[in-house]
């Protein structure tokens, strides 16, 4: 275990900077969200949750694939270039790195995703303990503890310094390459802090959620139940749930017109738009309560059901802040809930 | 409240409405939903205080589409937006009972964040009965306090009265919250430099993460089929391409509702990235006062608006131009 003070972070960040793109939370406006780190960068590592997660470092939310243009007769195809260049994301918390784990299972099973695998294989994860977490926080019901990331190093800030612990290969490169900044630190208050932050988890309000009753196998009867029918009404169908989440990973391919070819892009989707999965024959939701349905549907039964149980759900509470009608999964998982003590 | 809810069982029991358009308890102390009630039962849940900052008249757009009459809760506010839907026949004004119901400014839970108070357990402070002029928050970190009116929205600030400018009963008191020039931001903005303006704009908008809340909480988006939904339109809602793009769907929204938007504030309110949207309705209201007389959409239902209107009073072009 390693420290360094945090008035000392500046140098850290230049020192990554030399040789890797980094990027760190930012305050841009007012509002702090994962941005590529420049001298002037406002630095953020209070904020506990930015405002989109950071998953696009891995998985922008929009990328050109490739480019074609007219040349003379002929029409030439350039692709675009993958990540090649090593990256750092500091600061992620122990929600947003098991995103990634979920987006893993999506993108790196057979056909592999190679924009996503290039830009996995070039980044290195450090993530920071959840110094105060926050009533929305419910990341311990998906078994992730926000004390002890699991990423290439895990951070811990406690009383000013930030202590430093790596956990992989990646990890110990990157220690390796800070080092002349990092100084010898033992654990004893990492430990404290830890302890302190599981006191906090216990207190958060959504800590003890049950999710009783959401596996891979409840498909028909959840599908069917008449709770949405009242759940999705206030839903206006816009798609800040999905573009503030860590684990919403559907995207869109479209072209854009550059006047003498074409851009084809891929970029974020959401299952709450009218379009979603638009095919030649038309839409296969033709209403809000079915596209509202299938977004907690795949979260909490399709997810687990293709990936050995494991929710695509992660508990960072960021629909829960965002949603402009106040509804998320949260309340989701409460109706049901509340329907079957009815019965 | 209490009186909000006896006289909504009133009206479902002797069958005057079919349900109830209001809020429901949320299940943190700030988060209350729009919903639907139809009976005693369900009205339990039913709940009024200073995190209703919803607008719920472009709800009866969908409300105005279903057998017998639907109790609306309006705040004045919120009622300008009804009479610009009504005056645009998305709204039946036969087919909703409005209960104006009083306000003393909505907060914004973003704003008491802001402070610093996390951890929330409970309010104190933000209901209806209440008249203190601080708010004190339980939190997991202690007991925290701010002041009501800071914590109020943006919109509250600049309110546009106490009055319901169109109802069928008023249930409670409205307060005075207004300690701001409604066009003070614009003004700010006005005196900039060409070049100030456009980095201004540009910092705020490449916020912007094309979540469309801004329009489809707009009443006066009231399309039903967007131009930015469409497939055969180059510009289709998912992703900003580059910046010019992330500029065009903001500023064609603005010229799309110009003399329309009531200035409701919702755009601004919903925003997850804080951009203040409303300041872009804003400079078009305050034109159009200039240009063409003083206007407020909405404060009747019948008025035509001055950019669907002629007379040979209007401003010329050429006037508009050289300004």
């Amino acid at each position: 275990m390693y420290k360094i003070a945090k008035e000392n972070l500046p140098a850290l960040f230049q020192l990554i900077a030399e040789d890797k793109e980094l990027y760190v939370p930012v305050n841009n406006g007012g509002q702090v969200n994962f941005a590529n780190w420049t001298e002037s960068s406002q630095v953020d590592l209070d904020t506990l949750k930015s405002v989109k997660s950071p998953k696009d470092a891995f998985f922008p939310q929009s990328e050109n694939l490739y480019t074609c243009y007219k040349d003379g007769k002929k029409i030439q195809i350039e692709p675009e270039e993958l990540q090649n260049q090593n990256f750092v994301v500091f600061g992620m918390k122990a929600c947003d790195v098991k995103g990634v784990e979920v987006l893993d299972k999506v993108f790196l099973v057979e056909p592999v995703d190679t924009f996503y695998a290039a830009r996995r294989a070039h980044g290195t994860i450090v993530a920071m303990a959840c110094h105060e977490p926050e009533e929305t926080c419910f990341c311990k019901v998906f078994g992730i503890d926000c004390a002890n990331p699991v990423a290439d190093v895990a951070t811990w800030m406690v009383e000013g310094e930030l202590y430093w612990k790596a956990l992989t290969e990646k990890g110990e490169a990157l220690t390796a390459a800070v080092a002349s900044l990092l100084t010898d630190a033992d654990e004893a208050k990492v430990e404290e802090e830890k302890n302190a932050i599981h006191a906090i988890v216990e207190k958060l309000p959504y800590t003890n959620l049950s999710l009783e009753g959401w596996n891979g196998d409840v498909l028909s009867e959840k599908f069917d139940s008449p709770v949405w029918e009242e759940l999705y009404k206030p839903c206006l169908a816009c798609g800040t749930c999905t573009f503030v989440c860590p684990t919403c990973q559907c995207y869109d391919i479209k072209d854009y017109d550059t006047g003498h070819g074409i851009k084809r892009y891929r970029c974020w989707d959401s299952c709450m738009y009218s379009d979603f999965t638009m095919m030649a024959h038309g839409n296969n939701r033709t209403s809000q309560l079915q596209r509202f349905r299938q977004r907690f549907m795949h979260k909490l039964v399709y997810f687990p059901a293709n990936n050995d149980g494991m929710y695509s759900c992660v508990g960072c509470g960021r629909c829960v802040e965002k949603c402009p009608s106040s509804l998320n999964i949260v309340k989701v998982i409460k109706a049901f809930e509340k329907q079957g003590g009815d019965q | 409240m209490q009186e909000l809810i006896t006289r909504a069982k009133e009206l479902l029991e002797n069958g005057t409405v079919a349900r109830v358009l209001g809020w429901k308890a949320g299940d943190l102390p700030y988060n209350p939903e729009p919903a639907y009630f139809t009976n005693a039962e369900e009205l339990k849940d039913f709940v009024y205080n200073g995190f209703c900052g919803a607008n719920l008249s472009k709800y009866m757009i969908e409300a105005s589409k279903l057998e017998g009459k639907t109790l609306v809760c309006l705040k004045p506010c919120d009622t300008y937006s009804f009479n610009q839907l009504l005056k645009e026949h998305r709204v039946d004004r036969e087919k909703a009972y409005i209960v104006g119901v009083g306000c003393k400014g909505k907060l914004n839970i973003e704003k008491v964040k802001s402070f610093g108070i996390k951890g929330i357990e409970s309010v104190f402070g933000a209901e209806m009965t209440d008249n203190a002029d601080t708010l004190t928050f339980q939190t997991i970190y202690g007991e925290k306090t701010c002041s009501y009116a800071e914590a109020m929205l943006e919109r509250c600030h600049v309110c546009k009265g106490k009055e319901h400018v169109i109802y069928d009963e008023l249930i409670g008191e409205s307060k005075d919250t207004k300690d701001a020039e409604r066009f003070a931001e614009v003004e700010k903005i006005e005196a900039m430099s060409p070049e100030e303006k456009f980095a201004f704009f540009q910092k705020e908008l490449s916020k912007c993460i094309r979540c469309n809340a801004c329009r489809n909480v707009c009443p006066a988006c009231s399309c039903r089929k967007c131009v930015f939904d469409s497939t055969k339109f180059d510009s289709a809602q998912k992703a900003n391409v580059d910046s010019f793009e992330e500029k065009m769907f903001h500023i064609i929204r603005a010229f799309h509702v110009a003399g329309r938007c009531t200035d409701c504030g919702e755009c601004s309110r919903v925003c997850p990235q804080g951009i203040p949207l409303h300041l872009f309705n804003r400079k078009f209201i305050k034109d159009i006062n200039e240009l063409y007389g003083e206007f407020q959409a909405g404060a009747d239902a019948e008025t035509k608006g001055p950019l669907t209107n002629f007379t040979f009073d209007d401003a010329e072009p050429s006037i508009v131009a050289n300004r």
